[in-house]
């Protein structure tokens, strides 16, 4: 196992020469290189019923010749399939419609870091997964579990053709799982959830996540309905998470903000001053590589400031539209825009808080200082599928999971059991609507479509909109 | 371009590998993947891709535990390592063992299969595909439409099956298709409205199902109706009768009884992401699902559907069953190991993401058998109701029962005729009461084609079929907003 990336920056160069002998020097030309060793140990009913791994070096290649762009991709890295991957790229952009709105390439220019790789990590055997999964099943006190560990390492080169070469590596690690306990008289089973994620393996306990799993699912049994309406609710990281990973792809995209699509408007005070936004992977523990898509290297960037939104992702097509520079957040698609794949909402705290573990179903001492506050509201341990009504307000409807609580004098009183909610989630953050945020901000690595490493506090906001119940 | 030779001994290194370290049954699948995907936006082409890949993904079962390790190198070393490395996973796997269990059994298969095509969709040169996205998404824009998106995809994949039972298949499935958008930008709000549908159509078709799409012909009509919903009245919040149409309605066979069918999360297999199902296995063959109008097949065997093979990726020939049968569910989407815990005869519907994924329980077409009216009927038939169509959010929880959808476009519907055009419609409920108040069901059947159902850790995304119609649905609760 090397963290060396001599083999990438090679196979970039192979390719940049294979294009200059087919179509001379003038020819603008963008090549990563990612190799990816993705090994993922999931766990279900209580034992290991998936457990795979992959090792897949991946070309990409974009390039612009004659006012045309076009781009291709290949995991066949022999030169046979490196000099198909130039020809039918070639191709393509000599028969396509003209590309107005090509940015030009990334200048030459230094990556603030290498990216942050842990050598145990990156060669952690399928043995060390199953240790967690076991630790998470037995921590759990006999009641079904399900969920998966992971650990994932990248190395990755980009190249382009007027001198650009950065190169980077990166490890994640991430464990996450649900207990289950039998519900009463007949009725659904109460899951409780618990995740974690790191640039280290072994900063994943999988007891203590499965004890945590263990007391939520134990606290949710028998739930009973509430009415529609809105009610205060504290969400915990695991729900907050999912605000900030909408506003990334929905509010932050800088072709959104283009478009007019988003609700993002720079320099105005559209959200409560507790809250501040920022992307940065170059930060200690951050996953991902440490450049973007165009070859723009990462840096810290503030996308809001004390309640004020004072900038948005931008990739080098979205900032030429724009009139700006790139924050470094392209993903290598035009039609998708700029995304800030390190985005987190800043905790209360300095940063050197710690909480711990609670008794009951609040994930941690600083979920449970948030929920102490609460006079009558819902403590939300986790919310998913979440779908986008309206992109304007970025109005989201979608349902609660893994655990809701109502909360009265700051006590949980009892369980309530799988609610929607149709809620703008910019409005939620707005002025005067955060109640606290909680004094530490984990990671939450994204399961979804697109590779993620967001951070997000618990939160106590004010008003949330309750659309149904469990029953319609 | 991979050769069937070279391919077949690949997988039959990796299988023999996986055997020689100790497992008790292996599968390799040898896949090579063609796919292109072109977007354009107001005129120009903005993104062409052009991706190739090839690789090995091998399963090894060792006791009862799986492993499984892809990669692309289909050397005779490198394809006996993967097999090697499938087993070393599963022995891990079986630090953590599940009860003990077998597959269900299926005759080693040896055969061939490809999907027809009439005009094989990568000989169409991107010129042609860029004029034509341009153009259609030029005259959107042109029409008012501030954003107008296109998007082609096509897919060519060659796959090579081996298993130490003996089975030894290769298959050939070619599918495309692609769709537009229109969106405009009002005060507070956006309204898109898109054709054919909201991801698009797709089959397992040549390029002539993008030719009868003729998108030039929709794309100023979607900019008209985008900007006109901006001024027209919203979706009124209450009860009543809807008439849902039938891209709209496949999305919703889909997300509430496709994935609610699905033996593995019935199993619990899938409780901890894409989630369980409210269906329980000791009430298969009895319980109600729908209203007697409601009959849902699982039919690999669909011509042209997005979800079609010949064999399942366990090489499990293609069978065709019901799934609910006028009203009762009868049936699931299995594989092979769940459908033996299960204790069921079937397996049938496992499929990868290529060759670096786990095949597992997946949708191949799951759609309505065809009703006995019109649209044009239903609507007659409807003294007071709403018409939604064209998908433009949906959301499920983790069991497929509560739901909420979106749509882009709404009309009134007064005494058997559309009428005003409304803004933002949604609908609400619960599957089996939704489902039970289908009282009129179109025989006008299109199997619309799904080209993003994730599901998996990691991810994977997945091609169904649903064929369906226009269906009336009473009481139904519609006009919820945040």
């Amino acid at each position: 196992m090397s963290v060396a990336t001599d083999t990438e920056v090679r196979l970039a160069e192979q390719v940049l020469d294979v294009l200059r002998g087919q179509a001379g020097a003038g020819v603008e030309a963008e090549v990563v290189v990612t190799r990816t060793e993705l090994a993922l140990t999931r766990f279900a009913t209580s034992f290991i019923h998936q457990n795979v791994a992959d090792l897949t070096t991946t070309v990409r290649l974009r390039l612009h010749l004659d006012g045309r762009t076009a781009g291709g991709a290949t995991t066949v890295t022999s030169a046979e399939g490196l000099r198909d991957l130039v020809g039918r790229t070639l191709e393509g952009a000599r028969l396509l419609p003209p590309d107005p709105g090509w940015p030009g390439l990334a200048p030459s220019a230094p990556a603030a870091s290498s990216g942050t790789v842990d050598e145990a990590t990156a060669q952690a055997s399928p043995a060390e997964r199953a240790e967690r999964v076991r630790a998470f099943v037995d921590a759990a006190g006999g009641l079904e579990t399900a969920g998966y560990c992971r650990t994932r390492f990248t190395r990755g080169t980009f190249a382009n053709s007027a001198g650009q070469l950065v190169t980077g590596a990166t490890t994640e690690a991430a464990m996450d799982g649900i207990a289950r306990a039998a519900g009463g008289a007949g009725g659904a089973p109460a899951d409780g959830v618990a995740r974690a994620s790191s640039t280290r393996l072994a900063d994943l306990d999988g007891g203590v996540l499965g004890a945590r799993a263990s007391a939520k699912a134990r606290a949710a049994v028998d739930p009973g309905e509430i009415p529609p309406g809105v009610y205060p609710v504290v969400l915990e990281p695991a729900a907050a998470a999912d605000l900030v990973f909408s506003l990334a792809v929905e509010g932050f995209n800088g072709r959104s903000v283009n478009d007019g699509t988003s609700f993002a408007r720079i320099g105005e005070a559209q959200f409560d001053a507790s809250v501040s936004f920022v992307d940065d992977a170059t930060a200690p523990g951050a996953i991902g590589l440490p450049f973007d898509a165009d070859g723009t290297p990462k840096r810290r960037v503030e996308l809001v400031r004390a309640g004020t939104t004072v900038g948005v992702a931008q990739d080098r097509r979205t900032a030429a539209v724009a009139g700006t520079e790139s924050t470094g957040h392209g993903i290598g698609e035009a039609s998708f825009g700029a995304f800030p794949a390190n985005l987190a909402l800043l905790a209360s705290g300095s940063g050197d808080e710690q909480v711990h573990e609670v008794e009951g179903p609040v994930a941690d001492s600083g979920v449970a200082a948030l929920v102490a506050g609460l006079e009558r509201g819902l403590l939300v341990s986790d919310i998913w599928y979440t779908r986008v009504l309206d992109p304007r307000r970025l109005v989201l409807t979608g349902l609660t999971r893994n655990g809701v609580w109502l909360v009265e004098n700051g006590e949980i009183t009892r369980p309530v059991s799988t609610l929607r909610f149709t809620q703008s989630y910019p409005q939620a953050l707005g002025p005067g609507r955060v109640v606290g945020i909680g004094p530490v901000a984990p990671h939450v690595v994204g399961e979804d479509w697109i590779e993620a490493d967001l951070r997000a506090p618990a939160l106590s906001l004010a008003e949330w909109n309750i659309t149904g119940g469990a029953s319609g | 371009m991979t050769q069937s030779p070279a391919a077949f001994d690949a997988a039959t290194a990796a299988v023999e590998a996986a055997l020689a370290a100790g497992a008790r049954y292996a599968d390799a699948r040898v896949v090579h993947t063609r796919h292109e995907s072109m977007a354009a936006r107001n005129g120009d082409v903005e993104d062409l891709s052009q991706a190739e890949t090839v690789g090995v993904g091998v399963r090894a079962l060792v006791g009862s535990s799986w492993g499984f390790f892809g990669v692309p190198d289909l050397t005779d070393a490198g394809a006996r390592d993967a097999g090697a490395r499938a087993a070393a996973i599963a022995h891990a796997s079986s630090g953590v063992p599940g009860p003990d269990a077998d597959l269900v059994p299926v005759e080693p298969q040896v055969g061939s299969w490809s999907n027809p095509v009439d005009v094989d969709p990568f000989e169409v040169s991107l010129s042609t595909k860029g004029d034509l996205l341009a153009g259609a998404t030029s005259a959107s824009h042109r029409a008012g439409a501030d954003v107008a998106e296109g998007l082609l995809q096509a897919w060519d994949t060659s796959t090579w099956f081996v298993s130490s039972e003996g089975a030894r298949i290769d298959q050939r499935v070619r599918k495309c298709g692609g769709g537009i958008w229109s969106t405009v930008v009002g005060e507070g709000e956006t309204q898109r409205r898109s054709y054919p549908s909201y991801f698009g159509q797709y089959g397992q078709r040549g390029w002539e199902l993008v030719t009868e799409f003729d998108l030039p012909a929709h794309a100023e009509r979607l900019a008209e109706e985008a900007r006109a919903l901006l001024s027209a009245p919203a979706c009124p919040a209450g009860e009543t009768d809807v008439v849902i149409g039938s891209e709209q309605l496949a999305l919703q066979i889909h997300e509430s009884v496709g994935h609610a069918i699905e033996l593995d999360r019935i199993l619990g297999w899938e409780a901890a992401f894409a989630g369980t199902s409210w269906l329980d296995l000791a009430r298969l063959g009895s319980l109600r699902y729908g209203s007697d109008l409601m009959t849902i097949r699982i039919d690999p065997t669909f011509p042209g559907a997005l979800g079609s093979f010949g064999y399942d990726d366990e090489g499990t020939p293609a069978t065709a069953r019901d799934a609910v049968r006028e009203g009762t569910w009868v049936g699931v989407l299995a594989g092979r190991d769940s459908g033996a815990v299960a204790g069921l005869d079937y397996g049938g519907s496992v499929r990868a993401d290529g060759w670096a994924r786990l095949p597992m329980v997946r949708m191949t077409n799951v759609g309505l058998a065809p009703g006995p009216h019109t649209f044009d009927e239903i609507v007659a038939a409807t003294d007071d109701g709403i018409y939604m169509e064209n998908n433009r959010s949906w959301s499920i929880d983790d069991r497929r029962l509560n739901f909420q959808f979106g749509c882009e476009v709404a009309w009134e519907i007064k005494n058997g005729r559309l009428g005003r055009m409304l803004r933002n419609p949604t609908y609400t409920g619960i599957g089996p009461r939704f489902w039970g108040s289908m009282d009129m069901l179109s025989s006008e059947i299109v199997p619309w084609g799904t080209p993003n159902c994730g599901k998996g850790q990691p991810g994977q995304v997945g091609h169904t079929g649903h064929p369906a119609a226009p269906a009336r649905f009473r009481g139904v609760r519609v006009g919820v907003r945040g």
